[in-house]
């Protein structure tokens, strides 16, 4: 019932796209020599373009329906997935932790535990987020074949194998500049698919004034056009919980932990030409990100608004990841409605390139590189990182067609992963700022950490307070499935920060001169001097786009509280 | 490894051959900002109705047309410099 009207047409318009998407892949190929330019593109491009491509690896197909679903849900409260959810974090990288992951020379996040832990913090760490990395490509791909399906009919195992070989080209052929030059593309294209859904939208509904008149009769959503009511701590009525889960659950640890150490983000600021572009990657990204809930959520709104059934609760009622679907098959012509789709299929591809862009990097060198086959010559790792990079689609679609068996074991899985993410931000942080931080630390903190927060997930389940209304429902059903995940990031990060001090003052600290660099107040004595880097412009300040990037979410914060 | 790049026996990056991804945004925007302004004069009473009442395909295909011709400009302006590498330089 949800199948698009997709006539010549529109074919014309994705062939176009998706013959680029490849002549990408093969005219990035030339650029490839060394393994650094297969895996960080040299570390050679612009700021611009490792800024979008930061935002971009982020807004996948996943996120994108995802946040209309949970503008549709939940109503403006959503933007505190990006206003206080990433933007802050995303700044804090680019103005404080970018010297340290770029000023060191580290290849990816990992080596940089390796460097200022020791190999257990480092294995702990590069298996589980190659591991999720990989699998989340999965979930991608499988995704993008059920809307496939969906939309255009076909069979769900042809989209997994022609999506999977699409990404296989221009990743394997380019390497990470294929994929960052996939992600900048695709990123002008979601965005020319998603303003036209929002300005009919609107228009349909007689304005943002429409809109909030029939949201507000219609009485689906708590709170729809406002973002902290509701939020007071102890008798909370907003859909996302109490300002303490979403200002130190999701704003501190939630999006610092993602933001600031995901290699996914975090490499695509390694492979820009110099520190002051790395320090921009994150900062130009946050722009875009300030401004995209528009895209989301408005949508996600006007589907409320216009779908009678959306989300009725019967067997052919669409659900609210459909919102953006749905909206689309109702408003756009043959041509828009190509361009909206294009976008949409770059957008799944690209949160299946990105992972596996990190996994092969992650697991070339963090893992091979490190422990198996040390001290080859850079061809080898060359080879070994194009082969890995196979290896990983060939996983991802093994995941992909696991997931089109087992739905619930894919939610399983990424519930187990949430709990190895919910702790790094606390590890990163102290081993930053405080050099007594000893090894075993590392790996003690980050351990009790994903015990805290899969203990907390459990525990939480029995906890009325997380229930709306504070009433317990004894089938679970009810629970604010959001306030508990803040919650369980909070009881992991506060597990770790306790297990990192405690076991930092009875092992021994690494000496000064192992730390050079890695640590706050400690310079690195062979970095290049400050002089010898080109100054940016002063507009192109970090500190200047950062300051700004703050005001901005600080008016539109006090605008639509 | 970066560090290593002295050795004798370490291949140099090519990433300097890397193309002008500006190219490439500016062609497909210019060419889609075409297509849909050509079939936006051809649009049905039945699609404007659609859409609101609003000629999407038109006014998308101007505005993709604008964006491509302005990253083509850009390109023209200031063209990609291949510039040496401060920071490794100095490590080294």
């Amino acid at each position: 019932m949800l199948r698009l009207d997709v006539n010549a047409f529109d074919y014309a318009i994705l062939i176009i796209y998706f013959a680029l998407v490849v002549a990408i892949g093969v005219m990035a190929r030339r650029a490839v020599a060394t393994s650094e330019d297969f895996l960080l593109s040299g570390r050679s491009l612009p700021a611009w373009v490792t800024g979008l491509a930061f935002i971009s690896a982020n807004l996948g197909a996943i996120e994108i329906l995802g946040m209309a679903a949970n503008g549709a849900q939940y109503g403006l409260s959503t933007v505190h997935f990006y206003w206080i959810g990433a933007v802050p974090a995303m700044i804090f990288l680019g103005l404080v932790m970018m010297p340290f992951y770029y000023g060191s020379r580290v290849r990816t996040v990992p080596e940089f535990l390796l460097r200022r832990f020791n190999p257990a913090t480092h294995l702990f760490n590069a298996i589980s987020f190659a591991a999720a990395a990989v699998l989340t490509a999965g979930v991608n791909l499988y995704a993008l074949a059920l809307v496939i399906h969906a939309l255009i009919g076909w069979p769900t195992w042809l989209s997994i194998i022609i999506s999977a070989v699409f990404v296989l080209i221009y990743i394997t052929l380019g390497g990470l500049s294929g994929a960052i030059y996939n992600e900048v593309l695709q990123f002008f294209v979601i965005v020319a698919g998603l303003i036209p859904l929002v300005i009919i939208g609107l228009k349909d509904v007689g304005g943002y004034g429409g809109l909030k008149h029939k949201i507000e009769a219609s009485g689906k959503i708590h709170h729809a056009f406002s973002t902290w009511s509701g939020t007071n701590v102890g008798h909370w009525t907003n859909p996302l919980g109490d300002w303490i889960g979403i200002v130190m659950g999701l704003g501190f640890v939630l999006s610092f932990g993602y933001w600031t150490t995901n290699f996914a983000e975090v490499q695509r600021a390694l492979s820009a030409k110099d520190l002051s572009a790395a320090q921009r990657t994150p900062l130009i990204g946050a722009f875009p990100k300030i401004f995209i809930p528009a895209l989301t959520i408005i949508p996600g709104l006007v589907a409320v608004a216009v779908v009678g059934n959306l989300n009725g609760g019967g067997k052919n009622d669409p659900t609210y990841n459909d919102a953006i679907p749905l909206l689309m098959q109702r408003y756009l012509p043959n041509g828009a409605l190509g361009v909206a789709l294009a976008g949409l299929l770059a957008a799944f591809m690209a949160g299946m390139a990105a992972n596996v862009s990190s996994f092969n990097t992650v697991f070339t060198y963090d893992i091979w590189q490190t422990y198996v086959a040390k001290g080859r010559r850079d061809g080898y790792y060359l080879q070994v990182g194009r082969i890995v990079t196979v290896v990983g689609i060939l996983i991802g679609i093994l995941t992909a067609f696991i997931a089109s068996g087992y739905s619930n074991i894919m939610n399983y899985i990424q519930l187990l992963f949430s709990y190895f993410n919910a702790p790094l931000f606390a590890t990163f942080i102290i081993a930053m700022f405080w050099k007594r931080t000893t090894p075993w630390a590392g790996v003690s903190g980050l351990a009790a950490g994903t015990l805290g927060a899969a203990v907390m997930h459990f525990a939480g389940y029995h906890i009325a307070y997380f229930y709306p209304g504070g009433v317990f429902d004894p089938s679970h059903a009810k629970i604010n499935a959001q306030m508990l995940n803040f919650y369980g990031a909070i009881t992991a990060f506060v597990a770790d920060a306790v297990v990192t001090v405690v076991v930092s003052l009875v092992t021994r600290p690494k000496p000064d001169n192992e730390l050079a660099g890695l640590v706050w107040g400690i310079p690195d004595p062979n970095a290049p001097d400050p002089a010898s880097v080109p100054k940016p412009q002063w507009w192109a300040s970090p500190k200047l786009l950062g300051g700004t990037g703050i005001v901005f979410v600080v008016v539109l914060s006090v605008i639509f509280v | 490894m970066a560090q290593n790049d002295s050795e004798a026996a370490a291949p140099k990056s090519a990433a300097a051959k890397l193309f002008d991804i500006r190219l490439l945004i500016g062609g497909l925007f210019t060419l889609y900002g075409v297509l849909l302004t050509v079939a936006g004069f051809f649009t049905s009473s039945s699609e404007r109705h659609k859409a609101a009442g609003i000629n999407i395909n038109l006014w998308l295909g101007i505005a993709m047309l604008i964006v491509g011709l302005l990253f083509l400009l850009w390109r023209t302006l200031a063209p990609l410099r291949v510039e040496p590498h401060p920071t490794d330089e100095a490590a080294r």
